[in-house]
């Protein structure tokens, strides 16, 4: 319990301060705590498997690519002197950023009152789950087979996407 | 012990942090770090009802949400490296033409 409530904690502090940072950077490496806290929620949940493909694959993959194209653009944070000088303030910029944020505010009280409000006595996690690799790979493979090979569809349509969208115009190099 | 109810209140105040991201920052890179905060509480409810239900199709999707997250991790920086050699800016305030 006391883990859940460390882990649950990192989590969402780490998310909120992703979204509370200004330089893109540092919103990586909070994104990547916050990978690691909910990895070990994985482990509580009897997941080692997802708990380490969230780390390797996540963290180590997905946001080194972030960290990249970030660090390529070099362009660290918003709102900077060229922006404000180009004039690219809508008037209405900072109504959207009041209305999304009241969004979400009213979002994360409908989510919770739902759940609250089910009127069932809550759900005790009891009971082995499945922590075998082997039995993932093996329902992986058959059950989910179609989706597994859609899956590899999927990645080579990406795959040839962001080498074209990414390619200079002039065409000569990639 | 936690009990179901935790896993999924937690979710929902992970997914609530990234829509709010969305809609608070104005540049792209957070955007796209934001739908996958979203796309992390997803996959924590995924794995919880797994846990509950002792299957391991829980797991399974979250595998392919992960495939779906590289995927569009993938494409969308593809996108906002070609739009920021268009305008030298990642603030999306920035692209309000579909043509220039």
């Amino acid at each position: 319990m006391i883990l859940f409530y460390l882990f649950a904690a990192v989590a969402v502090l780490a998310s909120l301060l992703v979204i509370a940072q200004r330089n893109p950077i540092y919103s990586v490496l909070f994104l990547i705590a916050s990978f690691g806290a909910l990895s070990g929620l994985y482990v509580l949940l009897e997941a080692p498997f997802v708990a380490v493909i969230q780390i390797i694959v996540y963290a180590g993959a997905i946001m080194v690519l972030f960290l990249f194209v970030v660090m390529l653009l070099n362009a660290p944070h918003e709102d900077t002197e060229e922006d404000l000088e180009r004039g690219v303030r809508l008037p209405s910029a900072g109504r959207v950023r009041v209305f999304g944020a009241l969004l979400a505010i009213a979002l994360v009280v409908e989510l919770i009152w739902v759940v609250l409000a089910s009127r069932r006595a809550p759900i005790a996690i009891a009971g082995e789950g499945v922590s075998s690799v082997r039995v993932i790979g093996r329902t992986l493979f058959t059950a989910y087979a179609f989706p597994f090979e859609v899956t590899s569809v999927l990645i080579l349509v990406a795959l040839v996407g962001s080498v074209v969208l990414a390619r200079s115009k002039s065409g000569d190099g990639v | 012990m936690p009990t179901l109810d935790h896993y999924l209140l937690l979710s929902a105040i992970l997914f609530a942090i990234g829509t709010a991201g969305v809609f608070v920052r104005r540049n792209l890179i957070t955007i796209l770090l934001s739908i996958e905060i979203m796309l992390n509480a997803v996959n924590l409810t995924f794995v919880a009802f797994g846990r509950v239900l002792g299957s391991a199709d829980g797991q399974i999707i979250v595998f392919f949400v992960m495939t779906v997250a590289a995927a569009e991790a993938a494409v969308g920086l593809a996108i906002v490296i070609a739009l920021f050699r268009h305008r030298e800016s990642l603030n999306p305030d920035m692209y309000r033409m579909l043509k220039w």
